[in-house]
């Protein structure tokens, strides 16, 4: 009789699993990019007067209170104190607009804060302020667990962004999924194949010397295989993000991440 | 520009401390070119001073082979109670200071 009650309950936990995909990596097999570091680079990250990132927090948290635009209004003048109003936001991000129809990026969250409610000069992707704001922002969220992708709007994007992660590209012919899912723990001329949990974005890369956003990340794997990288902000990448983030569900966010 | 300082907030009298600084500079080297084949001009911190209650402990000359971002971490001898200060100066005229208290028991 146990014997009977043990296979059917095993049943029901089998149909209940998540399907998993062939190549595509367990929940409980994931691992943030923090586990295949160096403990120098680790420790960089883990003591925040050592983290570069850090400095660019300290710029955001300055720029969240600094009145600008036609609007003459600060993001504190509507979201107050940021590490109440954007705790967990970051583990969201991208998220599905409804007014655009669209999931975006904490990115472009901010590019359409600052034109809409700032009336204020847009900021290049990239940019030090840009990357200085989301870094603040995503900072609220550190020990928070991923939930992108959970919103049923966004999953026709999700399922956009898994195709294009399954798909080969450039003259090299690799799709994101041959590195990242099949051959992780291995290396890549010396440097360890990691299995792309977006964890820390925008993070401090050391072989960068700055801040750098996701997208940043996906083009330069882009540029790697030989092909030819999307826009910044391109619908390509966005759902790219999104996919990367809802692969990452329930990993801690670690902002601002250290990577070598 | 911003600054992360780690200075024990306090120590036994005669106590080998650790400091640690961070600051934020681009350190461009002055030898890499634009795409279009400019030579974007030096700009890096050329030195670091650490003063203790007025008195120099620490001082560091900085050259364009170091990162962005410096990260200097050194150690001095906890003698009283008062005043960290520090200051980077570098090329255009870049200056920039921080300081920390430490008690001294």
């Amino acid at each position: 009789m146990i014997s009977w009650r043990a296979i059917a309950a095993a049943t029901l936990l089998a149909a209940a699993a998540p399907v998993l995909l062939a190549g595509e990596i367990p929940p409980d097999a994931r691992r943030s990019g923090y586990a295949f570091m160096g403990a120098d680079t680790r420790a960089m990250q883990d003591d925040d007067t050592s983290n570069p990132g850090m400095l660019f927090v300290l710029d955001g948290e300055a720029l969240w209170a600094k009145k600008i635009g036609s609007a003459d209004k600060a993001c504190a003048d509507c979201h107050g104190d940021a590490q109440s109003s954007m705790k967990g936001v970051a583990a969201r991000y991208p998220a599905f607009d409804k007014a655009l129809g669209r999931p975006v990026t904490l990115d472009q969250r901010i590019i359409l804060c600052r034109a809409n409610h700032q009336q204020a000069t847009p900021l290049p992707y990239e940019s030090r302020d840009l990357l200085a704001l989301s870094a603040f922002i995503a900072h609220q969220s550190r020990g928070t667990p991923i939930t992108a992708g959970d919103d049923p709007q966004a999953k026709p994007f999700v399922e956009q962004g898994r195709v294009l992660y399954m798909q080969r590209a450039g003259q090299l012919n690799l799709a994101c999924t041959n590195c990242h899912d099949d051959n992780f723990d291995k290396r890549l001329a010396g440097a360890p194949i990691t299995q792309a949990q977006p964890t820390g974005y925008p993070l401090y890369r050391l072989e960068w010397q700055t801040l750098g956003s996701l997208e940043r990340r996906l083009r330069s794997c882009m540029s790697g295989v030989r092909a030819q990288a999307y826009d910044y902000g391109s619908p390509e990448l966005v759902a790219l993000e999104l996919y990367l983030m809802s692969r990452a569900h329930g990993l801690p966010m670690e902002t601002p991440a250290v990577r070598p | 520009m911003a600054a992360l300082i780690n200075v024990p907030s306090k120590a036994k009298r005669g106590d080998i401390i650790e400091i640690r600084t961070l600051t934020s500079h681009i350190m461009e080297t002055g030898f890499r070119h634009t795409a279009d084949g400019k030579l974007v001009p030096r700009n890096i911190i050329t030195s670091f001073i650490c003063r203790y209650n007025g008195a120099e402990v620490f001082r560091a000359d900085l050259f364009p082979a170091i990162a962005a971002n410096p990260y200097l971490s050194f150690f001095t001898v906890a003698k009283e109670s008062g005043k960290f200060e520090f200051e980077w100066i570098g090329d255009n005229g870049y200056s920039s200071t921080a300081s920390a208290s430490i008690t001294v028991e």
